[in-house]
């Protein structure tokens, strides 16, 4: 078995140019942690199941296990470790850490990226809009409250800034 | 809410500070076991058993070998045998099969090449013989006459036989008189349960770095709910002294009982002996729910006498676990899993028999949750026939201190009553049951353990502290760890920095099972602080030239009459000038840990056309003692309450004829997602545990023990008829609802 030939990858993640050779199949996942060095996002499943490894592409919740990393060419990536502003954590990351919505924290970038799009797209979602909306998320932990909850006063404290 | 007895007010233990580890795990910082890479790394792939029993006539690797990038491949022979009476023999047998597979996905050889794929196809391509034999799935199988045995080696524990046998443990108990308690009787019930495999479900699959270096030492990185054991299993299976071994424990992603063993670490340890390079090793998800976890599948027969007033006055049982191809204590654990009724008269068996499925694994209140929801869901029905409240029923049998115990010794201070009556008088048991639905309640309990734990705190020179302990941070443990010491050295909890250390950096500590970590390990942690105070004030008393019986430790601050408080961080500058660095390691070998128990109450609603059960409302109160931080002793509560809930309804391991899963993903095994829970309304409830410093009780695991009974019990309610199947899936409900 010869070395498989790799595409030249060139994309944005987290607001910077980046660039890597991945193999056609390759995911986007493995990609982001074995190339590029962003380990936050996680495996949970490699099936799409978990929601452990989502990221935003373009602004839509994708599971990165499911996606093939040279999909991601010119497409703008954001990981849980873009979500932050600096040194200023997202409201959702400030609530989640106040409101204990992680217990052992593997599921949490996962849970934040979805949550963050959710918010993006619907500043005042229902806790029924939460729970579908973070749905393709799995969470053993927690049982869910506390996540629901913190996105809920995220959702508060983010109505108020842009009041 | 809480309900809390009288105790001494506290400044830092019942508050809740953000954790001290949870901004790295926001901002996506926080490694886990699959998050490190280290120079030069291999990946390794395990070749997995397609045959639920086989011998292994051959296994031929020379193909593999030779195939790009492999650099080491490993198989039983590349490890030493060890005896059957080895403590650790099954461990070894189960992580690397040796002459015979045991059940679908037991592992049998490992590569280690340059990719992870080229591992996968090199692992494809080892060539391996098998003379198939006799699966056995079931419990009933296992136990019946003649039944082929699971597992050679196997021989029934505390039996004194050397005969093979698929029992595990049978473990009889019996007190008062049973037969006459039954003849004397006003109502007898008399139920049949079952209960499917269920896996823990973790996260994160399990992962390890380990790198052999030059010297022959394994370093290894590896997530695991205690890697003290990580370390002593490796060394066991490689035949090393227990020093040649160093584990550095990864953040953890969920465990639940089902991180306290080890499944891939000497085999990774070997290929990188073998290669000369480091070896990662990841499990897929497929791999995680084929080979590792689960918990025993059950069955049960439980008849319990009452009088017509209500008291509970025998129980007579039967109790079987389903518990994988090797020995496992779940009979014997689930037969201790009685004891929150009096039962005056008491007949109780409980076994646990060999299956060729994956070698369970503890997960959350092991082996109780099957008993509890087969008992709770017969002393509803009691209530349900006399017509009387399922609290006032349960209050009045309810076990209190001094009470028997199922193996007979007398409970501690308990808040069984304390949660009944926290249930009883909750906002959601006071309100109307809404139009549609029915409401259930059940209880549950767990016995809690103790043991040995150490925890190292250095006092630094500006009055900063650092708290290492070996227990890893599953669910907020360094906070707990740093409120305690916040409280008794009364400084600010962020100035004390908590770290969970690797084997070589603090004392030894067990694994953490039991729900023992905040309770032990937080017992250590008082310990070396006390003696730090003690030595604070001796080197206050030279600083303020008083003798050091004058001096008192008040609100961080050393305090003698005359002279000005002097703050932990004036004395700690001083350090050198009164004696050196302060630093203090306690150690225990912790005892009194009490029992938790909790009381849950659920509204469902049934669609009778579907099947479909839905949880609209949930409330558990559990006595956590004293809750050192809430938000994580609720989440504690709320987290076993969910898994619970999804062994209730949905979660159930399913095999085709020879013993494949045939569910193997989180697809198809399917742990409840957000949509599919209400909120978990919690009370927390603290009688506070005489043994331990705050009054602490571990509350990790009491919470999945009620969810099944309490749901089912709803379930009842609301449709007139008793589930008794695990999980209470819409094909099982609908069968039930057209039998009524």
């Amino acid at each position: 078995m010869s070395k498989r030939s790799r595409t030249h990858v060139t994309c944005t993640v987290n607001g910077d140019e980046v660039d890597f050779l991945a193999s056609d199949d390759t995911s986007l996942l493995d990609a982001l942690r074995d190339e590029l060095g962003l380990t936050g996002a996680k495996e949970g499943c490699g099936t799409g199941d978990c929601g452990a490894c989502s990221v935003l592409v373009d602004g839509r919740v994708n599971c990165s296990c499911l996606m093939f990393a040279p999909e991601a060419e010119g497409t703008d990536i954001v990981t849980v470790e873009g979500i932050a502003e600096g040194d200023q954590l997202h409201p959702l990351q400030q609530t989640f850490l106040e409101g204990a919505a992680l217990q052992c924290g593997i599921c949490t970038p996962g849970f934040l990226v979805s949550a963050k799009a959710l918010l993006d797209e619907n500043p005042d979602p229902t806790e029924t809009e939460i729970r579908y909306a973070l749905a393709g998320n799995l969470c053993r932990c927690t049982g869910y409250d506390k996540i629901v909850r913190s996105v809920q006063e995220a959702a508060v404290q983010l109505r108020g800034a842009t009041r | 809410m809480t309900v809390t007895e009288d105790r001494p007010s506290y400044k830092w233990v019942g508050t809740r500070p953000i954790r001290h580890d949870g901004y790295d795990k926001v901002v996506g910082k926080a490694r886990f076991a699959a998050d490190l890479n280290l120079p030069g790394q291999l990946h390794a792939a395990i070749l997995r058993s397609p045959h639920g029993h086989a011998r292994i006539l051959s296994i031929d690797t020379s193909t593999a070998e030779a195939m790009p990038g492999v650099k080491a491949v490993v198989t039983a022979a590349d490890f030493p045998a060890l005896d059957v009476g080895n403590p650790e023999h099954d461990v070894a047998m189960n992580l690397m099969a040796r002459d015979v597979v045991l059940y679908v996905g037991h592992a049998l050889a490992a590569v280690a090449a340059s990719t992870r794929a080229e591992a996968q196809a090199a692992a494809a391509a080892i060539e391996v013989e098998y003379e198939l034999l006799p699966v056995v799935l079931s419990l009933d199988e296992s136990m019946a006459d003649g039944a082929p045995l699971v597992n050679d080696d196997n021989r029934t524990a505390f039996s004194g036989s050397d005969e093979p046998s698929n029992l595990a443990t049978v473990t009889p108990l019996e007190r008062g008189d049973v037969d006459g308690a039954f003849e004397a009787a006003d109502l007898i019930v008399e139920r049949e349960f079952d209960t499917a495999w269920v896996h823990q479900g973790y996260i994160e699959p399990h992962a390890c770095v380990v790198d052999v270096g030059a010297d022959g030492k394994a370093d290894i990185w590896a997530s695991s709910q205690g890697h003290f054991r990580v370390r002593s299993q490796t060394a066991a299976v490689l035949g090393w002294d227990t020093a040649r071994v160093k584990v550095t424990p990864a953040e953890i992603g969920g465990g639940f009982g089902g991180k306290t063993t080890i499944y891939l670490e000497p085999v990774a340890a070997r290929l990188s002996e073998k290669s000369g390079r480091p070896v990662k090793i990841t499990m897929s998800r497929d791999e995680v729910l084929r080979a590792t976890g689960p918990a025993p599948a059950s069955k049960a027969r439980i008849r319990i006498a009452a009088t017509n007033d209500g008291e509970l006055t025998a129980i007579d049982g039967w109790i079987g676990y389903a518990v994988g191809c090797t020995n496992d204590m779940a009979g014997f654990i689930g037969a201790m899993s009685v004891a929150s009724y009096r039962f005056p008269n008491l007949k109780l068996e409980a076994v646990a028999a060999l299956t060729n499925t994956p070698k369970s694994a503890a997960y959350r209140a092991p082996s109780a949750p099957q008993a509890a929801f087969a008992i709770e869901s017969v002393i509803d029905e009691i209530a349900q026939l006399l017509e009387m409240d399922p609290i006032d029923l349960r209050l009045k049998n309810a076990v209190v201190e001094g009470d028997p115990t199922a193996m007979g010794s007398p409970h501690p201070r308990i808040g069984f009553v304390e949660c009944l009556e926290a249930i009883r008088d909750s906002d959601h048991y006071r309100s109307p049951v809404p139009e549609g639905t029915a409401r259930g309640v059940g209880s549950g309990f767990w016995f809690n353990i103790g043991e040995q734990s150490s925890a190292t705190v250095n006092l630094n020179e500006d009055g900063t502290a650092t708290v290492i302990t070996g227990s890893p941070d599953i669910g907020g443990s360094r906070a707990s760890m740093a409120l305690m010491a916040a409280e008794e050295l009364g400084i600010d909890v962020y100035r004390i920095t908590p770290v969970v250390a690797d084997t070589e950096s603090v004392g030894f500590t067990d694994v953490t099972e039991g729900s023992r970590a905040t309770f032990a390990t937080g017992m250590a942690v008082v310990n070396a602080c006390r003696e730090l105070i003690d030595q604070l004030k001796t080197r206050a008393a030279t600083i303020l030239g008083v003798e050091a019986d004058a001096v008192d430790w008040v609100d961080g601050a050393a305090v003698a009459e005359d002279k000005d408080p002097l703050p932990l961080a004036d004395i700690t500058a001083k350090a050198k000038s009164t004696g050196g660095p302060l630093t203090v390691t306690a150690s225990l070998n912790a005892g009194g840990a009490g029992p938790s128990f909790a009381v849950h109450c659920c509204d469902v609603a049934v669609d009778e056309e579907t099947g479909q059960v839905t949880v609209l409302r949930y409330t558990t109160a559990q006595d956590a003692g004293t809750a050192i931080h809430p938000s994580y002793v609720e989440g504690q509560m709320q987290g076993g309450t969910a898994q619970g809930i999804g062994w209730a309804l949905n979660e159930e391991y399913v095999y085709d004829d020879d013993g494949t899963m045939l569910n193997a993903s989180f697809l198809d095994y399917r742990v409840p997602v957000a949509s599919d829970l209400p909120m978990i309304e919690t009370i927390i409830v603290e009688v506070p545990n005489p043994a331990h410093p705050y009054g602490v009780r571990g509350v990790g695991e009491t919470g999945i023990v009620p969810p099944m009974a309490t749901i089912a019990n709803a379930v009842s309610r609301a449709t007139g008829a008793r589930l008794t199947s695990l999980p209470m899936s819409p094909p099982k409900v609908l069968a039930v609802l057209d039998d009524r």
